[in-house]
Parts: C-alpha cells; structure tokens; sequence
C-alpha cells in the first residue's frame, strides 16, 4: 500500500496559483478604461463569434481573460444571477458589487477546493454610474479575490507591463476616441518592448455609455463606427501624439 | 423560464395552486388592445381602462409594453396576471439576448408568448384570463407582423389589422372599414386612435380620451428603428383631432358603400 506524499498547504495554494497564472497568461491581454461618458472594454480578438466582453445587465458589463469555456459558464452564470435578481426585485437591485461578490465565492470555492481544477480566468466586472464618480470597476482574479480598480484596469498575459503604461497615460475625462487609442497603444506593446500594429478587425470594442437613451447601455462597437473612431483620432490626436513623442523616449 | 423553474419555481406564474373558488375572481381586467400594420411596421396601442365588475378599477392603466427592442405587447385580460407575465416575457427575450448573443426570431418569441398564455389555462379556467396581442417588427423579413392569442396559447397571424379584448368587436369593425394596405405611419397610429375610440363609444369596459384628466390612449410604433411611445403630447394631438371631426360627425369618419 502506498503512503500519499505529504504536501504543505501552502505549497499546494502555491502551485494551484501558479497553473491558473500560467494559464491566464497564454491569453490575449484586454483592458478596461474609463472614460467622459462610460466605461470603454478593449480586447483583441482574432474571433467574431466568441466574444470576451459582454452585457450582463442594464448598467453593468463583463469582460474575461482566459480560457474560454470556463468564463463563458461564469458570464452566463452572472447573467442569471442578475436576470433573476432583477426579476425578484428590482432593476435597480442589481449591481456590480453584489456580482462581483458572487463572482468572487465561485473562484474563491473553486480555487481552494482540492477536487477540482483552479479556473483559468481573471474578470473584470464594470458597473456604469449616473457620473464618472459613480463608475465601479472590480477586477476578479482567479483565487477570488476582489481588487476595486479606478481608471484603468488590464488583465490577461501581459497585465502587468500593460497596466503600467495605462496607470502612467490615462486622465480621467478622456473623449471615447481618445480613451480608445490609448487602449490600443497599450496592447499592441509586446513583452519585450516591441510594438505591433493591431488591426481593426481584430479588435473588439464594447462600451458602456451613460448617454444611451435606453436602460440598458452596453454597446458593442464594430464595423464601421469602429474604423471611424480609430481614425478620427489618428486625424484630431496626430499633432499630441508627436508633441508626446519625446516625453515616450525618456 | 427553463431555468427558473428548476431553481425558483415558486416565482412563476403558472406554478401556482389556486384555492377553490366558486364563482368569478373579482380583479382589474384591462380590456381593448388594437394593432395595425403599415408599410416599414406596425401600430400597437391600448385605452387606458381596468375595469372590476361594473367599477372601473382604474383610469389609467398602461396595456402596452415594450418586448425588446423589435417587438411589443399589449395586454387584455386580468391586469395583475397579465403585467406579470410581460415582465418574465420581457426577461426572458433580454436573458436570451444577453446569453446566446442574438435576439431570438419574431417567430420564435410569439411562440414563447404562446407558452406562457397556455400555462395560464388553469387560471383562465377561473375567469383569470390573459389575452395579450404581440406585435413586432420582423427584422428577417423587414416588415410588421401581428400575432393575436386565444385562452388556451393558440397563436395565429393576423394580417392588417387585429385587436383583443373586451372591445375588440367593436375596434375590429371600425379597423375592417378605414383599414389600407397604403398606410402611412402617421395614418395607421390615427387609425388605430380611431379604433379606440369607436370601441369606448359600444363598450362599457373600454375607456375613451379622457380630456379632462388628460389620459389618451397609449400608441406604441416599431419600425427598423425599434420600439418607440408617442409622447403624450403626440397622442393627446390625435386624440384631440379625431374628438374634434367627431363633434361634428358622431360614429366617425365614413367608408363607401359600394
């Protein structure tokens, strides 16, 4: 009869973070800026279909790195969560911090439970305000905890390097475009410092937008209205953009 | 709707048990709901009325509710039933929106409608009926369709025109006389006023435009550009108009005879 080998709690959880981290990292990087009038998602994403930011109720978006079947069964978990709370109660009822909460004791239940696998997700759960103050941005690692995020936020493989650039560059009060490039400046960094161009098409843009008329204020950005906002801040931020050049080199 | 069921069942309509009651349940029935087609979509709209018996429960009640974004219903029949089955209908459009990423077909959410009015039945069989007209703006085919129900979650499409509850004999004859297949929008929302109008004028349980109190019927448009209420000002501006010609000329405007 064997003996199963003792192995130390700590060096368990150790290992544990390790393989979720190293999963998370195989992903692409996304990241998630507040703006003047909302909360802009911007990822890349080579698919159409498969989308790694979406609506999860009136004020209130998702965005996930990692594997994909893992956050799909969260997000959907979320969505009912926050249909039915709706349902039972109120619109107003729902809320960011109360998902995030949930999302938190599913990671943090699955992380430290021996039977299973630690998922392989970070989420970013982001809740639209009445004003810029009210905006909530709550980011979930896989251990499920909660970190309360202002400003930007980025996750994924290359989160740290990219959070960095964002924490130095981004005002609040930002127009959408303007929010836009810098998140796109700051995933097209690579880890060694290179930069590469991302294409359009493989950028998936959402925004939450408090101007929207309708009660529910997510919005996805494609096609077109995406390659104008691209461009019409290349055309109006071009003259900053050179004006900044210097201040990059430092 | 599945998945309530499984998890909280208790917070859907159909599950619950209903003392034995003799009789008829006394509650607020809204009454006349009346839709129109036009080309590039369609008119819902409803009078404001809920009647108990022979009280009138309510003067302004609102029978017409937004679906999602392409589609719209109005209810006639036991108010509180009937809201509470536009509220679970409404959510479960947005949670199929939200989780499969796209909306279901205009098809696909009548039937759904459809289920839900079945599993009224045991109330309806107790004088709790839900009747809801469902109309919507069929994205795949770019037009306005209208689906009309019966008690028992009978669904059928209903071209040009249709119209439910108390009134609806009424509304219908009045809407089977002025009704062309040519209509503009501003035209078919006049229509539908009129419809209105000539069923409060035979029905005792449908409500007229109260100018008085300034209540007017509700009227509801959706077109590619999606679901949209006229203001009251809008609707107070028809109402007014067709009270106006109907001074002078009582049961309304005149079809040819022959």
């Amino acid at each position: 009869m064997s003996t199963p080998f003792y192995v130390s709690p700590q060096q368990a959880m150790a290992d544990r973070a390790e393989y979720a981290r190293k999963g998370i990292a195989r992903g692409r990087s996304l990241v998630v800026l507040q703006y003047a009038d909302g909360i802009v998602f911007v990822g890349e994403n080579p698919s159409r279909a498969l989308h790694k930011f979406s609506e999860i109720y009136d004020r209130i978006g998702f965005a996930a790195a990692g594997k994909y079947n893992e956050y799909e069964n969260l997000r959907i978990g979320g969505v009912r969560y926050a249909d039915l709370r709706g349902y039972t109660y109120d619109r107003d009822d729902v809320t960011a911090r109360g998902l995030a909460n949930v999302y938190a004791q599913t990671l943090g239940t699955i992380f430290s439970s021996a039977a299973e696998k630690p998922y392989e997700v970070e989420l970013v759960v982001a809740e639209v305000g009445e004003t810029p103050a009210g905006d909530q941005i709550y980011r979930l690692p896989h251990d499920g905890s909660i970190v309360d995020e202002h400003g930007s936020v980025a996750v994924g493989g290359n989160a740290e390097q990219i959070s960095s650039y964002l924490d130095q560059r981004h005002q609040d009060g930002m127009s959408l475009a303007e929010a836009l490039k810098l998140a796109v400046q700051s995933l097209s960094r690579d880890t060694n410092g290179s930069e590469r161009e991302i294409p359009a098409e493989r950028l998936e843009v959402a925004v939450l937008d408090r101007t929207r008329p309708q009660k529910r204020k997510f919005k996805r950005i494609v096609g077109r209205q995406l390659a104008a906002l691209l461009e019409r801040d290349g055309a109006e931020t071009a003259a900053e953009a050179e004006a900044q050049a210097p201040d990059e080199k430092e | 709707m599945d998945f309530l069921s499984e998890h909280q069942p208790e917070l859907l309509p159909g599950n619950r048990q209903l003392p034995p009651v003799q009789g008829v349940v006394e509650a607020p029935h809204g009454t006349t709901i009346v839709s129109v087609t036009f080309p590039g979509g369609v008119v819902l709209a409803g009078d404001r009325r809920a009647t108990m018996g022979n009280v009138i429960a309510q003067r302004d009640i609102e029978k017409v509710f937004p679906a999602d974004e392409y589609s719209a219903v109005g209810i006639a029949g036991t108010a509180g039933l009937a809201v509470e089955m536009v509220k679970l209908f409404q959510l479960e459009l947005e949670h199929f929106e939200k989780v499969e990423g796209a909306q279901l077909s205009l098809e696909g959410k009548a039937n759904r409608l459809s289920t839900m009015i079945r599993s009224n039945l045991g109330m309806a069989m107790q004088g709790l009926a839900v009747v809801p007209l469902f109309a919507g703006y069929d994205v795949d085919r770019g037009k306005g369709r209208i689906f009309s129900y019966d008690v028992t979650g009978g669904r059928s499409e209903e071209h040009g025109y249709a119209a439910t509850g108390s009134g609806s004999v009424f509304a219908r004859g009045a809407m089977k006389k002025l009704f062309r297949d040519d209509l503009t929008e501003d035209q078919a929302t006049t229509l539908v006023v009129q419809a209105l109008y000539d069923a409060a004028d035979d029905d005792s349980a449908t409500g007229g435009p109260d100018v008085a109190r300034r209540i007017y019927p509700i009227v509801t448009v959706i077109t590619e550009d999606g679901f949209r209420r006229l203001t009251e000002e809008e609707s107070s501006g028809i109402a007014r108009a067709i009270l106006e010609r109907r001074l002078a000329q009582p049961d309304g405007p005149r079809a040819e005879l022959l």
